[in-house]
């Protein structure tokens, strides 16, 4: 075994250490040491994304990362999208336009689009589409993630939202009293 | 999923890096991108007792312009491939192609390098660089040298011309004649897997003629290929569709592809030639 070694970087704005072997995969030392367990693993081949991470100003794949490679290095995962309480547009907007059944790929969905949203502010559906190929969804079928993608990016843009879900909408209205 | 134990070193200077791949030798490997290298360690079919990372030396990354050459660091990924200006206005070859090289965030790590130096015959970039006609500058204890894509770089599936102490540093591409079209024929089961077969076109016309074409051929093969029969028929030649024809059939007939899950030799032959086909078409298609 090799000898474990200290590394410092800023998860979601808080220094953090962690002692880890060089093998260690940094998605294994952000579940199991940091216990942010949003970030998933689905593969062993670095195809599914669901261990998807902002690192660096880069959406990376964490499985396909060793942890010593972050010494330095600025994290944001799910945990830390939303702020002071508030939801973030994306997360919002996921559950406006039902984009997540099981929510296994959710974390790295919403981290990806996070970076996506930075890069290009006003993408078309086909550049969404293009730019969340690297995450895999066993529920959704895709569609309504590329609506929630677009839901965040009219409210980050400062636009008015409304979900494309009728039922969803009703749901987001106060509920009227149930009489027997 | 979990790798076999390593020392991890992260060198800060090339010259570091290179002293400690010559001292630690076959026991080391250089960690680039690392979206081949640890998803092989993961699996255990790569088990090196020490990793290098050379992420850390500012000196490999950039693409710039020096006289009528394109220096590209090692280290450059293949986002910023794609999102270069400078390779969009002198070579947009190499923007198509990175667009079609697996998926965002395996594009933000990985390196023009590593996917040359891996020697994966799947890969896209070794086709791209023998069409394109680059150069590789390699660094090792005795200094420096060059070697050109086309002039045996790639040796076999997995194994290049560099040597266990090398390390390489920058790929030089000429920048293509103005008004060249071009075009990367990718056919692919779906988004960031492997070609089942691709093709690389570069092409220059001259009064309604064929003044020079370069193409190479991706992952029909124990590695990229040149297909030089068929640049030699076009040369000279109008590009009707019975010159066409002609040189997809003459790339096929180099092509001896690996049958597994894409399709077995005679499918992916003949997918080598319409990616030919295509490829030929499109890149005719933009000469200006």
């Amino acid at each position: 075994m090799a000898k474990k070694t200290v590394v410092s970087f800023r998860l979601n704005g808080v220094e953090t250490d962690v002692m880890v072997e060089p093998r260690e995969l940094l998605i294994h030392a952000l579940r199991e040491q940091c216990v942010h367990t949003g970030p998933h693993i689905g593969c062993d081949t670095s195809h599914c994304g669901a261990c998807t991470v902002d690192f660096n100003g880069k959406s990376v794949k964490s499985c396909t990362v060793l942890t010593v490679q972050a010494e330095g290095a600025e994290i944001i995962t799910i945990e830390g999208m939303a702020q002071g309480g508030e939801l973030h547009a994306l997360q919002e907007g996921f559950m406006q336009e039902h984009a997540l059944q099981c929510g296994f790929c959710t974390p790295g969905m919403i981290t990806r689009a996070y970076r996506l949203l930075k890069e290009n502010p006003s993408p078309t559906d086909e550049e969404v589409r293009y730019w969340m190929a690297g995450n895999l969804c066993r529920c959704t079928g895709y569609q309504n993630i590329v609506k929630a993608v677009q839901y965040a990016a009219r409210k980050l843009r400062g636009e008015a939202v409304e979900t494309s879900h009728p039922l969803l909408e009703e749901a987001g209205k106060p509920s009227e009293p149930v009489t027997a | 999923m979990i790798p076999r134990p390593f020392e991890y070193h992260a060198p800060t200077s090339l010259n570091d890096a290179v002293k400690l791949l010559g001292d630690l030798g076959a026991e080391a490997k250089l960690l680039a991108g690392g979206h081949s290298l640890l998803p092989m360690m993961k699996l255990r079919f790569a088990e090196p007792a020490h990793l290098i990372d050379l992420g850390r030396i500012d000196a490999l990354r950039g693409i710039g312009i020096d006289g009528q050459v394109i220096r590209i660091g090692a280290m450059t990924t293949e986002n910023e491939l794609v999102w270069s200006e400078l390779l969009q206005q002198h070579c947009p070859l190499l923007v198509e192609a990175a667009r079609l090289i697996s998926d965002p965030q395996v594009r933000y790590m990985g390196t023009i390098g590593g996917d040359i130096s891996h020697g994966d015959p799947g890969n896209d970039h070794p086709a791209l660089m023998i069409c394109l006609d680059a150069t590789f500058v390699l660094r090792g204890p005795q200094g420096e040298r060059t070697v050109k894509a086309v002039d045996g770089f790639f040796l076999g599936t997995y194994t290049t011309a560099l040597a266990p102490d090398e390390i390489l540093t920058e790929i030089r591409i000429p920048i293509p004649a103005e008004g060249s079209g071009w075009c990367y024929a990718k056919l692919k089961r779906k988004t960031g897997d492997f070609a089942t077969a691709a093709t690389a076109v570069l092409l220059r016309m001259k009064g309604g003629q064929v003044e020079d074409v370069s193409i190479a051929l991706t992952n029909v093969a124990d590695t990229a290929l040149k297909a030089r029969d068929a640049e030699g028929h076009l040369r000279g030649k109008r590009l009707d569709e019975a010159a066409i024809g002609e040189a997809a059939r003459l790339a096929m007939a180099i092509c001896q592809p690996a049958e597994d899950l894409r399709g077995n030799v005679e499918y992916k032959t003949a997918m080598a030639g319409e990616m030919t086909r295509r490829a030929l078409r499109t890149a005719a298609s933009r000469v200006h």
